[in-house]
C-alpha cells in the first residue's frame, strides 16, 4: 500500500504572532517552524501502517526551501520520502490542487492530513483532494484501521462518533485519536540520521488559479485586565456574571 | 441572483448554527439587494423557523444516496441547486461540504468568518487565523463564494419574511462509504453549540471529583469540557478536550476550573465572550487572559458558586 501523509510547516504554538509593517503578511522572522500537530497523528499513524502492513511512506509539502527542516523531521519519524512543491502556499485550492497532482501521479491509495493547519486554519485542503481526484473523504477521524481494500474509519460527529467503511484509494483528515497522543512518534538519533539521506524530490508548481487573497491581518485585541473576585465573595462574581458580562 | 445558505440539520433538527448562517445570509442579501434561499437536506424541523431569520424560500433536496452523511453526495446535491455566494454554518459536518461545493463550483472559499462582509462584490470579510490571535480580511476572486461562518461569532439575528418550501428530487451517488454504526451520548449538550461550558483540568486530581464540575454544569445548563492532559490520561473523554489539538470553541461564557492556561489550551477557547478562572495560583497565566478570575481552592469554590447560581435561578 502506497501511503502520502500530507505536511504543512507551520509557526510553534508558542511563537508570537507578527505581521509585516504594511499588514499584509505574517512575519516569519524570528519564528520557530513544527509540524503542523493535527498533521503529527497522520504521519505516526502512516508509520505505524509501515510497520504493520509493509505500507510505504511519502510526505508532500507545498513550500519554499525552508520548510525543508520540517520535511526532514518528518522524514525522521520514519516516512520514506518526500516532495516539495517549490511554493508558497496561496490558498486552499491551489495547495489541494497541486497534491492531488502528486496523488494521481504517484498512485497513492491512501492520503492521511491533518484536517486543519493551525496558521491559517483552513480546514478546507483535504475535503478538496479528495473531491478532485473523486475519492471517499472521512474527516475528523479519530480512529483507523487498513484491511486490504477497505478502511474501517470512527469520525466525530455531534455528540457521538460513528463508524464507517471506506473503500480505498481514499482521503481521511484525522486528529487526536487516530493515534493517541501518548503514542506519538518522537524521531530518535537513528532516524534522524537516516532521514538526511532519504530522498526528498522538488517540482515546480503549476497552479496558479489563486481564488482567494490576503488584504490585510489584525491582531485579536487582547482582553481587559482580569477582575479579581475574592473567593469569600462569590456573590460578587455572580453578580458580575449576571448584570455586567450578562452571560448567566 | 439568491444568496444561498445550507441549513444543516442535526438529527433533523435546525440548531443555532444553521440559524446563524440564515442571519449571515440574511445581512449578504440586504448588502445585494436580494434574497435568501436556504437549501436542507432531509430535515425533520417545520421550515418556519428559517423564514423567521430571513429565508424566502426553502429548498428541500432528497435522494436515496443522502440518507447518511457523505460530504460529497451533500456537496453534488447542493451543486443542483446553488450558484454565487453560498453560505454555511462552520460545523463539523457542514465544513467538509464546503470545500468540496467549492471545487464543484470553482468558487472561492472562506472559511470561518466572524462577521459581516466588508464588500460583497468582490466578497470581502474578515476571518479567523493563527488559531484565533488574528483575524484575516480575506478577499474572494470571482463571483461564486462558498463561506462558512465561524460558530457564535455573528450571532442569530430574527428578520421574518414570508416563506416558501420546494421539494426537490437529486440524483448523486454515495459510493465508497457506508456507516457501520454510530454511538452517541444521548441528551448531552453538544460542546460546539453550548453557550456555557464549565471546563477542568489536572487541578481537580483525580476523575472522581468531577462530580462538582457536572453539577456546576448542570445549574448552568452548559456543557462540559477539559484541558488536553486529563483528556490525555483518560481522565475525561477526547471529545471534551478544548484547545489547540482538541475543539475550537467559542461559548458566550467559558469558566476554568484547575487550568493553568497553556498557550495551546487558550487556542481553542480564545473566543469565548466571557472567560472565568478559577485557580489556587496566583500566578496561573489563565489570569492574563481572563475577564473575571477567584484564586483560591476550586473544592471550596465550585460547590459555593453551584448554590449561589441556584439560588439566582430561584431553585
Amino acid at each position: 500500500m502506497k501511503i502520502l501523509v500530507c505536511i504543512s510547516s507551520v509557526p510553534d504554538t508558542t511563537s508570537k504572532i507578527n505581521f509585516t509593517a504594511d499588514k499584509s503578511a505574517f512575519d516569519k522572522n524570528g519564528i520557530q517552524w513544527v509540524i503542523n500537530p493535527y498533521d503529527e497523528f497522520a504521519l505516526t499513524k502512516a508509520v505505524k501502517l509501515q510497520e504493520s502492513q509493509g505500507a510505504t511512506v511519502t510526505i508532500a509539502t507545498v513550500g519554499d526551501v525552508a520548510t525543508e527542516a520540517v520535511m526532514r523531521k518528518a522524514l525522521a519519524i520514519g516516512a520514506n520520502d518526500a516532495i516539495r512543491v517549490n511554493a508558497e502556499p496561496q490558498d486552499s485550492i491551489t495547495v489541494a490542487k497541486e497534491l492531488a497532482k502528486i496523488v494521481e501521479e504517484g498512485g497513492y491509495d491512501l492520503v492521511l492530513c491533518g484536517k486543519e493547519s493551525i496558521d491559517y486554519n483552513g480546514a478546507a485542503v483535504p475535503a478538496m483532494i479528495a473531491q478532485l481526484l473523486n475519492r471517499p473523504f472521512v474527516n475528523a477521524c479519530v480512529g483507523l484501521e487498513v484491511n486490504g481494500a477497505e478502511a474501517t474509519a470512527v469520525r466525530e460527529i455531534e455528540g457521538g462518533k460513528e463508524t464507517l467503511s471506506v473503500k480505498l484509494p481514499a482521503v481521511i483528515a484525522g486528529q487526536k485519536g487516530m493515534v493517541e497522543e501518548k503514542d506519538l512518534i518522537i524521531p530518535n538519533m537513528r532516524g534522524i540520521m537516516s532521514a538526511r539521506t532519504k530522498p526528498l524530490t522538488v517540482k515546480e508548481p503549476t497552479e496558479t488559479d489563486v481564488k482567494v487573497s490576503a488584504v490585510s491581518f489584525d491582531a485579536v485585541p487582547a482582553r481587559a485586565q482580569v477582575k479579581l473576585v475574592s473567593a469569600d465573595n462569590l456573590d460578587e462574581l455572580v453578580r458580575l456574571l449576571h448584570e455586567e458580562a450578562k452571560v448567566i | 441572483m439568491s444568496i444561498f445558505v445550507y441549513t444543516e440539520n442535526i438529527s433533523g433538527a435546525y440548531k443555532k448554527a444553521a440559524l446563524e448562517a440564515v442571519s449571515y445570509a440574511k445581512t449578504v442579501a440586504d448588502m445585494s439587494g436580494t434574497d435568501v434561499v436556504a437549501v436542507s437536506i432531509n430535515p425533520t424541523d417545520a421550515a418556519d423557523v428559517l423564514y423567521k431569520y430571513g429565508a424566502s424560500k426553502v429548498v428541500t433536496l432528497k435522494s436515496d444516496a443522502l440518507k447518511s452523511f457523505n460530504p460529497k453526495a451533500y456537496a453534488e446535491a447542493l451543486a443542483t441547486v446553488v450558484d454565487g455566494v453560498v453560505v454555511f454554518p462552520h460545523s463539523t459536518d457542514a465544513s467538509s461540504v464546503a470545500p468540496m461545493l467549492a471545487v464543484i463550483k470553482n468558487a472561492s472559499l472562506l472559511t470561518n468568518v466572524v462577521s459581516a462582509p466588508v464588500a460583497v462584490s468582490p466578497f470581502e470579510a474578515k476571518r479567523k487565523s493563527f488559531s484565533g490571535k488574528a483575524f484575516m480580511d480575506a478577499k474572494a476572486h470571482g463571483e461564486n463564494v462558498v463561506v462558512t461562518v465561524s460558530q457564535n461569532s455573528f450571532g442569530v439575528k430574527e428578520n421574518p419574511v414570508s416563506g416558501s418550501e420546494e421539494v426537490k428530487e437529486v440524483s448523486v451517488s454515495a459510493e465508497g462509504l457506508t456507516v457501520v454504526n454510530q454511538e452517541k451520548s444521548s441528551g448531552k449538550l453538544d460542546l460546539k453549540e453550548a453557550e456555557v461550558v464549565v471546563s477542568a483540568g489536572r487541578g481537580m486530581k483525580g476523575p472522581e471529583n468531577w462530580g462538582m464540575i457536572e453539577e456546576l454544569a448542570n445549574v448552568l445548563g452548559a456543557a462540559t469540557a477539559c484541558s488536553k492532559p486529563v483528556s490525555d490520561i483518560g481522565w475525561r473523554s477526547h471529545s471534551e478536550h478544548v484547545g489547540q489539538t482538541g475543539k475550537a470553541i467559542a461559548p458566550n461564557l467559558y469558566i476554568a476550573v484547575g487550568i493553568s492556561g497553556a498557550i495551546q489550551h487558550l487556542a481553542g477557547v480564545n473566543s469565548s465572550k466571557t472567560i472565568v478562572v478559577i485557580n489556587n495560583d496566583a500566578e496561573a497565566p489563565f489570569f492574563k487572559s481572563a475577564d473575571y478570575g477567584v484564586v483560591g481552592d476550586a473544592f471550596q469554590i465550585i460547590p459555593a458558586l453551584t448554590e449561589k447560581i441556584k439560588a439566582l435561578k430561584g431553585h
